[in-house]
């Protein structure tokens, strides 16, 4: 293991953060709460930290898939506690177990909070919470790839090691030119956002953190009732964000570019609207009876289904109370997530479809036994690899969900709050049911089972592997 | 600049390496996604798998907007086509990689006909630097500028030289001929040396001058300077047929040993005045028949590396003449290994193609003002030797050279100025029209104003 460019690369990380903290500060300002120094004095530690760390370049510059995997697992976790720092330090969260499982909740846009109460939050905390969405949202890495001028093997391990998908492929040639394009997709869909939902009369405030919020695909309201209280447009206008930010991103760059053609053959995104159109189908057919008219079923369960399959989080309705057909779809879903290279969490409809694919062709083999047949996906043929790999994800995926369920158990609460608990964070959603339904939180578990949760987060975020790799002795021996 | 490079195997690694580290859009095309996969892991450039010849793979790896096309497979007709391809749909550059002997004469047709940029055979660009370095024996490597007025040269400093324990300053006092020194390899490091850096045995030197200074001061240092009589050629492919041409052309008799009995016979029917031996080299008692042990050079450039290296040492040890030993290496990326061998002059034709590639695409960076005519590169990786014409005036022309704001580790080795070669110092100056040769261990050079801070 090269450490001290793991080391190096954290040090920009802390930079970075330090950037960051900036905008609750503005924020504080602006509102004129004292609580915003919290932020100005972590900024500051975390400054000289940084440049302290980055001032010399490592001699040692080897930097293999491994060295990847540790440095974005690290990252993300240290920058979880930094930013947890500040909600400690002002006093709006005095736990640092609960403003822990905040920050990492916020990072890996999560959106599942501890908090029985965010309306008492002061402004520049609530702007932070938000904000840690968008900056996990596309993740820390592509937007340190975009500016800084990493050479040599960093770039491709730390990009593919942060970003969600079976496969992580490039847009153009260079890893940085890649992440300028994604961020800068990224950025101007959340400044549409803002503005639509400024013509819809929300308050700046309450827009830009919501589109934070829909862009980070995570989650958190500044309202106790998440999204309940805003007006139908509003509500619309969100539907619609949370969706467009779980499409693939690269669907985006092929709909700019020469290659508009590409971006409607893409058959992740496709299957996408398929699932999404179906499920709020069915669901506004089985909750017409509770609203009494089809436009506000239709309007509620394409809310909640479009929150919950982009893994965001938002609700507008408590669906705790709708009927089990509508639950147990809601639930399937949160598993299938959104699209690989979008803002979202969950496995990802592209690796269902390959697993689906791989069942139906192991269903074709005991028919004709010697029949070859190689998947295939958007027309390629998938290498036996990938597929491989897109298994290994989902037993890896089960064990985990596992564990972290028998875990939970100790805290003694009902099957289906442990269950859907685990479900919400592990997909990286935010409510799942019974006591941490939309209108429930995570206060009541004990502080063990929240470090489990967060693990789960943090996990699901970066798809697994980083953060089991940090627990393999091997990958920190010497050599 | 946005750069396709269509085949992945040795060559096409090497370009890909060297053109991502000099920032340019590289998007690789080859048929064996597990290429595709380890060289997007390893550098920053996009994989296509696909094959190079079809349109819309091309297209894929957007051709539309590329500004130049390298095809580099194993096979000739299909970088021809993938390059005719690219010409209609894209309207790029394109550069060939075409071996066969039988289209290599109609080189110069094929490119006007096609419109390629260039065609380069890295067989004939080996056997012509094998030949350049049997011409003068007593150096490694010979690289030619200014066509040929200003030779670089790199030997090893040997045992008892005089040159042992001699600071730089005192060897330009101590003898008359003009050459500059370039750099020092000294356990694996390089130096760009200054005046007071004291030499040793063992050093490799890399000097710059004109052939006939050049050979004035190795006469002074007592080193044989004339060239080679005859040699023995293990294996007999392309680069054998290639090398045996231009040294029968500079009169010094060949001998090939060659394992196959058809392609023996087909290469005595191209090659009447050389001896065609039908053998298998590794075969000691045939090498000694052929008389190795007199022999006034050997050159192994049979298929397998590790064999050119053990024919290479066992040559080295049964010679008896101090033989000239050259040995190709084509794959083995064990430099530093192979060089404690000291097995005398190594050519590695994957290098050779790709400075070629890299000159041609430093030059197409900026068309205006100075070009980069020549580009080697002396110490694999480490040091370049770039050469230069200046067009017009600019902010480093006609001012003496010690008050340039010179980079670091530049070194302006020699200026060429209507034919005549200048030792620079520091009231030098240059002007426009001149070639100027500049050693640097910067990487990636294209003009000459990019010399100064």
């Amino acid at each position: 293991m090269n450490f001290a460019a793991i080391v190096f690369i954290l040090g920009w990380v802390l930079i970075l953060e330090a950037v960051f903290m900036i905008f609750p500060c503005i924020v504080a300002v602006i509102y004129h709460e004292p609580s915003g120094f919290s932020f100005l004095i972590v900024a500051a530690i975390c400054a000289i930290a940084g440049v302290l760390i980055t001032r010399k370049r490592p001699k040692n510059q080897v930097y293999y898939a491994r060295e990847g995997f540790v440095t974005v697992a690290l990252s993300w976790i240290i920058m979880s506690i930094f930013g947890a720092l500040p909600f400690v330090i002002n006093g709006d969260i005095p736990s640092f177990t609960d403003a822990l499982f905040e920050t990492i909740s916020g990072f890996t846009t999560t959106g599942a909070s501890a908090l029985k109460e965010v309306e008492v939050l002061s402004f520049c905390s609530l702007f932070w919470r938000s904000f840690t969405h968008w900056i996990g949202g596309m993740g820390v890495f592509v937007f340190l790839l975009a500016i800084l001028p990493l050479t040599g093997g960093y770039n491709m391990h730390l990009m593919r090691a942060e970003s969600p998908g079976p496969s992580v492929g490039k847009l153009v040639p260079k890893v940085k030119e890649t992440a300028k394009i994604l961020y800068g997709i990224y950025i101007f869909m959340t400044i549409a956002e803002i503005i639509m939902l400024l013509f819809a009369k929300m308050p700046l405030f309450d827009a830009i953190t919501t589109s934070f919020g829909t862009a980070g695909t995570g989650g958190f309201g500044i309202k106790n009732d998440s999204m309940m209280s805003y007006s139908i447009p509003i509500q619309a206008i969100v539907t619609i964000f949370m969706i467009l930010f779980g499409v693939n991103f690269n669907f985006y760059y092929y709909l700019l570019g020469k290659h508009k053609k590409n971006a409607f053959k893409m058959e992740e995104v496709r299957w996408y609207f398929i699932i999404i159109s179906v499920c709020i189908l069915i669901i506004t057919l089985n909750v017409y009876k509770i609203y009494g008219n089809v436009f506000a079923a239709f309007h509620h369960s394409a809310f909640q289904v479009a929150s919950i399959i982009t893994t965001t989080g938002f609700a507008t309705a408590d669906f705790n109370v709708w009927p089990q057909v509508s639950k147990t779809i809601l639930v399937v879903i949160m598993f299938i997530g959104a699209c690989a290279g979008s803002t979202g969490g969950g496995i990802k409809v592209s690796r269902i479809l390959i697993l689906a694919k791989s069942v139906k062709q192991e269903i074709n083999s005991f028919i004709h036994p010697r029949s070859v047949k190689v998947i295939k996906f958007d027309k390629k043929g998938l290498d036996a690899d990938t597929v491989k790999s897109v298994s290994a994800f989902l037993v890896t995926y089960v064990l985990i969900f596992g564990a972290s369920m028998f875990l939970l158990a100790f805290d003694n609460l009902d099957l289906v709050t442990n269950f859907t608990s685990v479900a919400a964070t592990f997909n990286n959603i935010g409510p799942g049911l019974e006591i941490v339904g939309p209108v429930g939180n995570y206060s009541i578990f004990s502080p063990f089972a929240k470090y489990v949760l967060m693990f789960d987060m943090l996990a699901g975020r970066l798809e697994l592997y980083p953060l089991l790799l940090l627990f393999t002795p091997s990958v920190w021996k010497k050599n | 600049m946005k750069i396709i490079i269509v085949g992945c195997g040795k060559v096409g690694r090497t370009i890909t390496e060297q053109l991502s580290k000099e920032n340019h859009d590289v998007t690789v095309i080859d048929k064996d996604n597990t290429v595709i996969h380890d060289v997007t892991n390893n550098y920053d450039v996009m994989g296509v798998v696909g094959d190079g010849v079809s349109y819309s793979v091309l297209k894929e790896a957007g051709v539309d907007d590329a500004d130049l096309l390298i095809a580099v497979t194993t096979s000739d007709e299909l970088n021809l086509l993938c390059c005719l391809f690219a010409k209609k749909a894209g309207n790029c550059s394109t550069i060939a990689r075409v071996r066969n002997p039988v289209y290599s004469k109609e080189a110069e047709f094929i490119k006007e006909e096609l419109g390629l940029s260039m065609i380069i055979n890295p067989e004939y660009a080996a056997a012509t630097e094998i030949s350049r370095i049997m011409r003068f024996p007593s150096a490694i490597e010979i690289d030619t500028f200014a066509k040929g007025q200003v030779e670089l040269m790199k030997f090893i400093i040997a045992d008892g030289s005089m040159l042992h324990d001699m600071s730089i300053v005192q060897l330009s006092k101590k003898l008359k001929s003009e050459i500059l020194v370039c750099t020092i390899e000294r356990n694996g490091e390089v130096i760009i040396p200054n005046g007071s850096v004291i030499l040793q045995k063992g050093d490799i030197l890399s000097i710059i001058a004109s052939p006939t200074q050049a050979r004035d001061f190795f006469k002074e240092i007592g080193v044989e300077t004339h060239q080679v009589k005859n040699t023995i050629i293990v294996g007999g492919g392309t680069i054998a047929y290639y090398l045996a041409k231009q040294l029968i052309k500079m009169g010094i008799s060949v001998k090939i040993i060659e394992q196959d009995r058809s392609r023996c016979e087909l290469l005595s029917e191209l090659l009447p005045e050389a001896i065609i031996i039908n053998g298998d080299a590794t075969n000691q008692d045939i090498l000694y028949e052929e008389g190795i042990t007199h022999t006034e050079s050997f050159v192994s450039l049979t298929g397998i590396d590790e064999g050119n290296i053990f024919l290479s040492l066992f040559a080295q040890q049964a010679s008896e003449a101090n033989a000239k030993i050259i040995t190709k290496i084509n794959r083995i990326s064990f430099d530093e290994i192979i060089n404690n061998f000291h097995l005398g002059s190594l050519i590695y034709p994957k290098f050779i193609t790709a400075e070629y590639i890299l000159q041609y695409v430093r030059a197409m960076q900026n068309s205006v003002g100075s070009n980069v005519e020549t580009l080697y590169r002396i110490i694999e990786g480490k040091v370049e030797a770039l050469e230069f014409h200046v067009d017009l005036v600019s902010d480093i022309t006609d001012i003496p050279l010690e008050q340039l704001p010179l980079k670091k580790n530049i070194l302006i080795a020699c200026i060429n100025r209507n034919g005549q070669t200048i030792m620079p110092n520091g009231s030098s100056t240059i002007q426009v029209g001149d070639r100027v040769i500049v050693i640097t261990t910067e990487n990636g050079l294209r003009n000459i104003e990019n010399i100064i801070k």
